[in-house]
């Protein structure tokens, strides 16, 4: 692979451009998107480039817009919402689970939503309680939505392509922190699935499962863990609703360990999830150590640096949940 | 398959005695299986028409595998399409909100349910090799044994040899996993009571003179049935402690410890043993030492015992602290007999005397309760002509 090194806002850029380029039903819009360029840059100069037409500011209403854009698509459209973060689509909740999420089963199928949602995840640039949760378990929770979480350049890329092919609404979660990563995107890569998690690092010890933006905090810890003598496979889960349990099965039962790294709270996770169809399905009876989990602090993600660092799962925390399982003490 | 003690995993058919179409009375043997324990008959519990022999002889089944089925004499025949039943049970009758025709057949007696923790994937691999993880250390987390202690077990365990008879190495290994089991999850208590035998052995000696050689009672006779009447005024003794709580033996099914020629021990039980008379229980005392050495237990011999009784004999130890064989709840050991100095109405004088143990468990009676069972294992014993 020899590709051009861009950033992960570089890619979801690319991604958008292209998609509003090659198909007239596609534009994209959301709060501050056009002539400020996105609140974390992402559509930066993409309004001078494709006009107003393409790139539309919207009103501050969740509501308002993300339902505009569900009509939009019933109407024929593939309309690209962007939703400023996690925490603002709370106020779009009532659209995305209510409408979105049960037009196409409640028409019996005469009405499609192809909608595709982005908004921004997570925790780790100080930005408090009200803009750094990671509520994505909850939209994962219901049926009717395709939940994507790209944790790399070539997902960011090239699922937000795949998400306007659907035909149902799909939210892609982009994690604040992965904004700025850095990464070769392949050239000879036109195209993903959205249906499938991927093994991002092999190894035969313990099966470290995550997605997003901890995805490279658990790379640091297995390399850490690599250090120890143990090795351990790291599965992004990139789909976070349809679930691909097959993937995560069949690592666990090569490895019978298993360590789920979750940036939501503990409490009804998507984390807890996973590991009750591990519990629950044939992979129990090959784990020969208890299922584990390492997520955020059961608190508000709170706004000083070392407060908000110590809240979030870290490669040194996962790394001794896992350990704690290869070699207990 | 029956389980035929708490620490059998598996057994090998040996011989089946039955074909299908046969007619079978409750009791009747249906196959031999091989354990660690030596051959042991399998027995029928109801009255039974043989529908299919499902394992062939030289198979190892674990245990609840399915060995055969069977089909009640009262019952209509079963459906072909009929499901499996566990071991060598007849189908009920009907499901018992059904009309109460006839009563659904008793099952194998619970197994015992205290479980050693185990990973899914170690418990697994361990049922696959064999292997009990009664006797494993684990090293996982929470102390579970994991796959590598189950690896290691298997490594440091002699390759497994297809069971053609009596193996003193795998008995051995049995002995130790349920006693290993034993001493680590049942607090025992002892007491021990020094029980003057005069009025017993002078009463056994005038009544063996009246009997024919072949039909002369043994002192284990009366230790035997006092402390079976005994176990009848202080039940809470005798029977199991499963999920976590007592459960009363249906009925007094002593287990007598009989050791082996080639080493080794069985417990085999002596059904109903207050229900007895002297001859009759001296009879199949001889019957039951007997088939325990030269094979031909019989699988509710195996399954019923409600408690043991050891009893070490004549120039032994004078005491013995014996171990409970779980899931049973008390464990009785006799020392051999001794002429003592003993004090009668102020006065001493040699008697023969013998120290009678109780080890009990703890999570089940106190030692108040178990005192009164060698009370009145020492009240029965003074009252010979009663027994």
């Amino acid at each position: 692979m020899s590709g051009e090194v861009i950033t992960y806002r570089e890619a979801v850029r690319r991604a958008i451009r292209e998609a509003i380029q090659r198909d007239p039903r596609v534009f994209l819009m959301g709060e501050d998107v056009g002539r400020y360029g996105g609140c974390y840059a992402v559509t930066k100069g993409l309004l001078e480039e494709l006009g107003e037409d393409r790139i539309r500011d919207t009103p501050l209403s969740e509501s308002a817009f993300v339902g505009a854009g569900i009509g939009a698509a019933m109407a024929g459209m593939r309309p690209i919402v962007e939703v400023m973060t996690v925490n603002f689509s709370l106020l779009a909740l009532d659209q995305i689970v209510n409408n979105a999420a049960t037009i196409p089963h409640m028409s019996g199928g005469q009405f499609a939503v192809p909608v595709v949602i982005r908004m921004a995840t997570g925790a780790g640039k100080q930005l408090a309680a009200q803009h750094s949760h990671s509520l994505e378990g909850w939209y994962a929770h219901v049926p009717g939505l395709r939940i994507l979480a790209p944790a790399t350049i070539e997902d960011a890329r090239h699922m937000l392509g795949a998400a306007l092919a659907d035909p149902n609404p799909v939210l892609i979660f982009e994690h604040v922190m992965l904004y700025n990563l850095e990464g070769e995107l392949d050239p000879a890569v036109s195209a993903v699935d959205i249906a499938r998690a991927r093994v991002r690092r092999a190894g035969r010890d313990v099966t470290l499962v995550s997605y997003g933006g901890s995805l490279g905090k658990t790379l640091a810890a297995a390399e850490t863990l690599a250090a120890d003598g143990i090795e351990a496979e790291v599965i992004d889960l990139r789909v976070l609703r349809p679930l691909d349990m097959a993937t995560v099965e069949a690592s666990v039962a090569r490895t019978r360990r298993c360590v789920i790294v979750d940036e939501g709270w503990r409490s009804g996770s998507l984390a807890a999830e996973i590991g009750m169809r591990l519990a629950e399905g044939p992979a129990f009876f090959e784990l020969d150590a208890p299922l584990a989990r390492v997520c955020s602090a059961e608190v508000p993600i709170p706004y000083a640096a070392h407060m908000e660092q110590a809240a979030l799962p870290q490669p040194a925390t996962i790394a001794a949940t896992a350990r704690g399982l290869v070699k207990p003490a | 398959m029956p389980s035929l003690g708490a620490d059998m995993e598996s057994a090998i058919l040996v011989e089946w005695s039955v074909k299908p179409g046969d007619t079978l009375r409750r009791g009747d043997i249906i196959g031999v299986v091989e354990t660690e324990k030596g051959a042991i008959e399998i027995e029928v519990f109801e009255d039974c028409v043989v529908e299919e022999l499902v394992v062939a002889v030289g198979t190892e089944v674990k245990v609840d595998g399915v060995l055969a089925r069977l089909r009640g004499t009262r019952e209509a025949a079963a459906p072909a399409t009929a499901p499996a039943r566990p071991a060598v049970v007849p189908p009920p009758a009907a499901p018992p909100a059904a009309a109460p025709r006839e009563p659904v057949p008793r099952a194998v007696p619970p197994l015992p349910s205290t479980r050693v923790r185990a990973s899914p994937a170690a418990r697994r691999e361990a049922k696959a090799r064999g292997i009990a993880l009664d006797g494993l250390t684990g090293s996982g987390v929470y102390g579970a044994v994991c796959l590598a202690d189950v690896a290691r077990a298997a490594a440091a365990a002699p390759a497994r040899k297809p069971r053609g008879g009596f193996d003193p190495a795998a008995m051995r290994r049995a002995i130790g996993n349920a006693m290993s089991r034993s001493k680590r999850e049942i607090p025992h208590y002892y007491l021990t009571q020094s029980i003057s035998l005069g009025a017993a052995l002078a009463w056994l000696a005038r009544e063996n003179e009246s009997r024919p050689v072949t039909e002369r009672l043994l002192p284990a006779a009366l230790l035997l049935k006092a402390t079976a009447l005994a176990l009848a005024r202080v039940p809470a003794l005798n029977g199991f402690f499963t999920d976590g709580e007592f459960v009363a033996g249906k009925g007094i099914h002593i287990g007598w410890a009989v050791s082996l020629r080639g080493g080794g021990l069985i417990a085999p039980a002596l059904h109903d043993a207050d229900r007895l008379s002297l001859t009759a229980l001296m009879a199949k005392l001889r019957d039951l030492v007997q088939r325990a050495r030269t094979g031909g237990l019989r699988s509710s011999e195996m399954m019923d015992p409600t408690i043991t009784v050891t009893s070490l004999g004549e120039r032994s130890a004078e005491a013995v602290l014996p171990i409970i064989y779980p899931p049973q709840v008390a464990v009785i050991g006799f020392g051999s007999v001794n002429e003592r100095p003993w004090v009668d109405a102020g006065r001493v004088a040699p008697q023969p005397v013998v120290v009678a143990t109780l080890g009990a468990d703890h999570r089940v009676s106190d030692g108040h309760r178990g005192g009164q069972l060698l009370a009145e294992i020492d009240h029965h014993l003074q009252h010979p002509e009663a027994l």
